[in-house]
């Protein structure tokens, strides 16, 4: 494992992406419980619970897109292509989603309207999200410099899979956002939500958990031999704590606990994809080394984000904790 | 619907559509957040309510722009890789780490301190607030550098080597940020932005004088604008001027296309004010010229030579017609703003300037024309650049990625009806917001503002004065 700069890059990289996962994952996950609470008034505390960070959220996932093309361009440039269809469909969804945030308030005829586009737009965002991933784990066929696959290659039942999960995932990410964030009526059903949602997540996690090795030798390999299979035993374990931990919270009335629990869910399961998938960039034959850009761009990126990473993370910090604490229903719209 | 066209046509196309839409939000949103930082200034160091009604009012518009702006803006970081691959594989290690420092130096920036300067002065007080917005204004001027440093080193590169894989490799990183045409690109797209967003208020400015002259707010704010319209606009056209003269020093081509000259003037090239290109038999019918002061333009020489476009290859030159109207629409609507900025010095003078309802009128009539220019303005430089991605260097036909021309053209189809649909509903909405006035108990609130029980501050607790719904 050579500690150079791509490897670095190839570990920020990963950080950025995780981060936009859990940050946008449950602001997400917000929207697609949005049809499953009765009133405009639950509906109101809930895009309030979120409007204040989500488009810092989002960022994130900016600079995604932007620090592959800094610093991994081929891997961009093959990627790209090959989820054409469901990175259009996802940036339509997330146009959609995003405005609503700010149109909701702006008429009462095409409320509904705009309800629809943040609960559909939500959900469709994740589920092309999960679906690029499962696509990605399926592996991408290239040639040369280019993908070289079809149009229709990121489509398998596998990747629909993948991509339910993730929508399962982040509607629990949501659900027990709002336990936290909310109190009353609003509050009891969405904890009532989390336990359904997170006895979900887990299956998913498992059923995606042994579906994996069997998209490629090599993760079976991984999965399935020493040293790799210490892994096989240490992660399923620590899934079995973290689920532990969320249903304990769920059951004692705690409000915090669920939220970090389902955060660690996506933390670990996110390890489990990075085993998979190192030391490939993109599955199963561009490495981190073949699609990084030279080390005089490595370098050059690198010195700013050691310095502003740590700066955003503190302010991102400081605006979460301007907006701390539970929703008040009954104050502050008109 | 997109039967018989290429690939290629259509990822320009898409991209061209995309974009245009895009750069309406930013041209606003960076005038925009600097205006609303001025206000909020002023209105804590005078105390001066207007200044906070005029912060509270135009704080709305620019939620809603700036929400457009994100989602439009997520769509062009990724589109370079669906749509131009080769292009992002090529390019990738020279101006990817200018775009990750925009992501990491602006966009969290902006982002980070935008809940905070919409919803947060009664939780954090005026002085963080401050700083909140100031933060964001900063954002958004931080962001403009780095995406024109990029954009100028597409039609100026330098500083770049060649790999192995033909990838452009980083050799100089100053001189790729700081690249020939970046400080001029720079300064002329930064104070289009403060023009446009002036023009934009003077319109609604002026719209409200028309209706009620006596509203202190409106009156305050319409005499800012015309102060920016009155200083910025000149310095926005000696700017413009000194941009073009380095775009003649580093892309004659682009200019020979801006003036029309199709043939060589070695004794003097006219300045063509009008006419009409005819590409085909390569010359500007109908044309109404003044002799050699285009060489006095550009060269500051009546009899200076100038070469036309029949010294460059076909393959080389770019759509002539589409550079040549765009220029000229540009040109057009800057001096038709200089013309504003001037009668309302003269009507400033009379003490008049809100009285004279045809200043107001034009005002009105004035306020859409910032886009416009802006979009004209890219226009001229960014179809002058084809047929190039890296200016002499890379093709456009050779940036393209490896896709089909139906699935193009699908998503195009989509980002077309999608676009229309959000981005109509979103200009209604902020069209219904200037369309009331600001009132003299404009809520400091936004519509769905999010709170906290159990944390309220001791400002919040007072009996609000801004209890009104705002609309």
């Amino acid at each position: 494992m050579p500690f150079d700069l791509a490897f670095i890059w190839a570990g920020i990289i990963a950080f950025a992406v995780l981060t936009y996962v859990v940050l946008d994952g449950f602001d997400l996950g917000v929207g697609i419980l949005f049809p499953f609470v009765q009133t405009e008034k639950d509906r109101d505390v809930m895009m309030n619970s979120v409007a204040p960070v989500w488009d810092g959220n989002e960022t994130w996932l900016v600079l995604g897109g932007g620090g592959l093309f800094a610093v991994f361009p081929l891997a961009y440039a093959v990627v790209m292509p090959a989820l054409y269809i469901p990175i259009t469909m996802m940036l339509l969804a997330l146009v959609f989603r995003g405005v609503a945030f700010e149109y909701r308030w702006k008429t009462k005829r095409w409320k509904p309207v705009w309800n629809v586009a943040f609960s559909g737009g939500s959900a469709l965002a994740s589920l092309m999200q999960g679906i690029a991933l499962g696509a990605l784990v399926q592996g991408i066929e290239i040639e040369g410099r280019a993908y070289a696959g079809g149009w229709w290659d990121w489509l398998t039942p596998f990747s629909i899979v993948t991509g339910l999960a993730v929508v399962i995932g982040y509607a629990l990410l949501g659900s027990t956002w709002l336990v936290m964030k909310t109190t009353g009526e609003l509050n009891e059903k969405m904890r009532g939500y989390s336990w359904i949602l997170a006895a979900g997540t887990l299956l998913f996690i498992l059923l995606v958990s042994i579906l994996t090795p069997f998209q490629d030798p090599v993760y079976f390999q991984r999965w399935f031999e020493l040293p790799g299979m210490l892994f096989s035993i240490f992660v399923p374990s620590l899934v079995a704590v973290i689920s532990a931990i969320l249903f304990y919270g769920l059951k004692t009335g705690h409000d915090v606990w669920p939220f970090l629990a389902s955060l660690m869910l996506f933390v670990v399961s996110f390890i489990g994809i990075g085993i998979s998938f190192y030391p490939h960039m993109v599955p199963p034959s561009l490495t981190i080394w073949q699609a990084a850009a030279p080390d005089s761009s490595l370098q050059f990126a690198l010195v700013g984000t050691v310095v502003l990473v740590p700066l955003i993370l503190g302010y991102t910090a400081y605006a979460y904790w301007v907006f701390r604490g539970k929703i008040d229903p009954d104050e502050g719209y008109h | 619907m997109f039967d018989g066209f290429s690939a290629e046509l259509l990822a320009r196309f898409q991209f061209a559509f995309t974009i245009s839409f895009h750069i309406i939000f930013p041209a606003f949103s960076i005038g925009l957040a600097s205006y609303l930082a001025v206000l909020n200034a002023l209105w804590l160091k005078t105390g001066d309510e207007n200044y906070l009604h005029l912060f509270n009012y135009w704080k709305k518009i620019f939620a809603l722009a700036f929400g457009m702006g994100v989602v439009s803006g997520i769509v062009m970081s990724y589109q370079f890789g669906t749509n131009w691959s080769v292009f992002s594989d090529r390019t990738g290690p020279v101006l990817g780490p200018l775009m990750a420092y925009e992501v990491l130096s602006a966009f969290f920036l902006e982002a980070g301190f935008l809940g905070i300067m919409l919803f947060g002065r009664e939780r954090v007080g005026n002085g963080l607030h401050m700083f909140a917005t100031a933060m964001v204004a900063f954002g958004t001027l931080i962001s403009a550098t780095w995406i024109l440093s990029v954009n100028s080193w597409m039609q100026t590169p330098a500083g770049y080597a060649f790999n192995d894989a033909g990838q452009f490799i980083p050799d100089d990183w100053w001189a790729i940020v700081f690249n020939p045409s970046f400080p001029y690109r720079l300064v002329h797209m930064v104070l289009a932005a403060y023009l446009t967003t002036a023009f934009v208020v003077a319109g609604v400015a002026g719209w409200h004088l028309l209706k009620d002259r006596t509203n202190p707010s409106v009156r305050r704010m319409f005499s800012m604008a015309m102060w920016m319209a009155a200083i910025v606009t000149p310095i926005q056209i000696f700017a413009g001027d000194l941009h073009g003269l380095n775009t003649l020093e580093h892309q004659p081509v682009k200019v020979m296309a801006m003036e029309g000259h199709y043939d060589s003037h070695p004794e003097g090239a006219p300045l063509i004010l009008f006419g009409i290109p005819n590409e085909e038999e390569k010359r500007i019918d109908y044309a109404i010229e003044i002799p050699k002061l285009s060489s006095l333009i550009l060269k500051h020489d009546l009899n200076a030579p100038l070469d036309g476009l029949d010294t460059i290859p076909d393959d080389e030159e770019p759509p002539v017609a589409i550079v040549f109207w765009s220029f000229r629409i540009m040109l057009a609507i800057g001096f038709a703003m200089l013309g504003i900025g001037i009668w309302s010095l003269w009507q400033r003078w009379r003490k008049r300037l809100y009285d004279d309802a045809w200043l107001s009128r034009a005002s009105v009539f004035m306020g859409p024309m910032g886009f416009v220019a802006v979009l004209a303005g890219w226009i001229t430089t960014e179809v002058g650049r084809q047929p190039f991605t890296v200016y002499g260097l890379m093709r456009t036909s050779e940036s393209l990625a490896p896709i089909d021309a139906p699935a193009v053209g699908a998503s195009l189809l989509a980002f077309i009806i999608v676009y229309f649909f959000v981005f109509g509903a979103g200009t209604v909405y902020i069209l219904r917001l200037m369309a009331q006035p600001p009132k003299q108990d404009e809520s400091d609130r936004m519509e769905g503002p999010t709170r906290a029980a159990g944390i309220t501050p001791i400002q919040q607790v007072k009996p609000e004065t801004s209890a009104a719904p705002a609309k």
